[in-house]
């Protein structure tokens, strides 16, 4: 073996001991994150702090708060948008609204709902078909701070005009500008969007299943799990869907490559939708 | 040179015409190759649709977590870095921008050095900024093979430059001859 194979394999030795650090200090359990992400985020950290191994930071989670906190924080990534995708809400609404549509009520779930722009998009998308007032939708994360910012749906105004192009794309039939009050320099969520909407914590990792779903949007966050995760994550979402419920994931996830293809039908490749199979 | 185990291409500014030459060059592909090429994030899957049209062999861009494979070309997608595990899959990564970038060379270049080590020919092309040059440094760490466009003829000399005088470059080429070197190295893998 090079030492350069040596000190790889020393590496990443170090950083299994880093993510046990952090799970025993602050009940986030990163060990089945997809393990080249992780890395990314701890070197960012290591050189703000001018450290050179992953074990330096060991003894700072132990003992310094602050950089926990900070630590914690790389390793939140958040990125959302209002209609991200636009394609993929089109097809949401050409290919599940019509079996939605005859059902008494609706629920359903964004798992890794980050700042709430996803779900007001979908509530938007379900008021404009009509479907709002007959459908329950539950929004979970498992970071706090983000929640909270998800609940006050206050966005800077900056960002307003790519939603608005975003919700154009997606097929929206009103005005954006129904949507939201605009401030001086951030625009806030109408109210009458959050009426059917439940912010709460949950873990994918650790929580159970959010029963009875008719539809689950989990986009872009099985992307930071490992393939032992993803699967893990892919059954308790097949588990908390009806028969015949359908699961939204991100452009670029699969059911493919986690062992779970034959739970669900394909409804659409190009935009990830997949439909549970009736057994 | 080991015998490669894996193509990693990085361009940037002038990218798309030299790549249209090098994948139109190739015939048989034993091996994976990996392209970054910056792109505005909202390009969609024009620059695939575009380089696709040079070359018969499968060309996609990675879905994560799927395996890499031979006799494949992958393009990384706007708006994400592309990154291989341990067990030879991709791994999308939606984390910061690198060198103002993403996709950034760097990313494919240092995690493909980690996991194919000796047997990865690295190749920087023609581009304005200096994505590139650690995961160059990366690849020669693990004893690989970097071949830099010469800085003379690319269309944008910053990025091979950069490569080339950190002393990281095991060839400074111009596109005829890095596409007669790679099909020569490819000729190689088939005959063993
Ligand atoms: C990139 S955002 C995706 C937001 C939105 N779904 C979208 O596609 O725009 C990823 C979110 O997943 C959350 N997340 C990551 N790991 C999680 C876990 N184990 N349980 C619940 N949420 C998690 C993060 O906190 C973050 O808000």
């Amino acid at each position: 073996m090079t030492e350069e194979e040596e000190n790889l394999i020393n590496e990443d030795l170090e950083v299994e001991l880093v993510l046990e650090a952090l799970l025993k200090k602050s009940d986030f359990d990163y060990r089945n994150y997809s393990r080249s992400h992780i890395k990314r985020r701890l070197n960012h950290r290591l050189a703000i702090e001018g450290y050179s191994k992953y074990s330096e930071l060991i003894p700072q989670i132990i003992y310094n708060k602050t950089l926990l906190g900070k630590l914690l924080s790389d390793l939140s990534i958040n990125v959302t948008e209002m209609f991200r995708d636009p394609s993929f809400f089109k097809e949401l609404k050409k290919r599940v609204f019509p079996y939605i549509e005859t059902y008494p009520f609706v629920r359903i779930w964004h798992a890794g709902c980050s700042s709430g722009q996803e779900v007001y998009s979908m509530a938007i998308l379900l008021k404009e078909y009509g479907l709002y007032e007959k459908s329950q939708l539950y929004a979970t994360d498992f970071n706090n701070d983000i929640l909270e910012a998800a609940k006050n749906a206050i966005y800077p105004v900056d960002y307003i005009k790519k939603y608005t192009a975003n919700y154009q794309q997606a097929g929206g039939e009103n005005s954006f500008s129904d949507y939201y009050l605009a401030g001086y320099d951030s625009a806030s969520i109408t109210p009458t969007l959050k009426k059917n909407i439940l912010f709460s914590f949950h873990n994918l990792v650790t929580d159970g299943i959010f029963g009875e779903m008719h539809i689950i949007m989990c986009r872009n966050v099985l992307i930071y799990f490992d393939k032992e995760l993803q699967a893990k994550v892919l059954k308790l979402f097949a588990e908390s869907l009806v028969p015949g419920g359908f699961l939204c994931l991100g452009s670029k996830e699969s059911i493919r490559y986690s062992g779970v293809e034959n739970m669900f039908d394909v409804v659409s490749t190009d935009e990830k939708i997949f439909r549970k199979r009736v057994l | 040179m080991v015998t490669p185990r894996i193509i990693v291409v990085g361009a940037s500014a002038g990218g798309l015409s030299v790549l249209e030459k090098i994948i139109s060059s190739i015939d048989v592909l034993p091996i994976p190759l990996v392209i970054v090429q910056h792109i505005s994030p909202d390009s969609g899957d024009s620059v695939l649709r575009l380089l696709k049209k040079y070359s018969s062999i499968p060309f996609t861009e990675p879905i994560d977590k799927e395996g890499l494979e031979e006799n494949h070309i992958y393009l990384a997608p706007p708006d994400y870095h592309v990154m291989i595990e341990h067990d030879k899959s991709f791994s999308l990564y939606l984390g910061p921008k690198e060198n103002f970038c993403r996709p950034a060379i760097d990313l494919l270049f240092e995690t493909a050095a980690e996991v194919y080590k000796d047997g990865v020919l690295g190749i920087i092309l023609t581009g304005a900024n200096r994505d590139g040059l650690r995961g160059c440094q990366k690849i020669k760490l693990f004893h690989g093979t970097v071949i830099a466009q010469n800085p003379e003829e690319a269309q944008v000399p910053v990025m091979p430059k950069a490569v080339v005088s950190e002393g990281l470059a095991d060839h400074v080429l111009n596109i005829d001859e890095i596409c007669i070197m790679i099909n020569s190295v490819l000729k190689g893998v088939i005959d063993g």
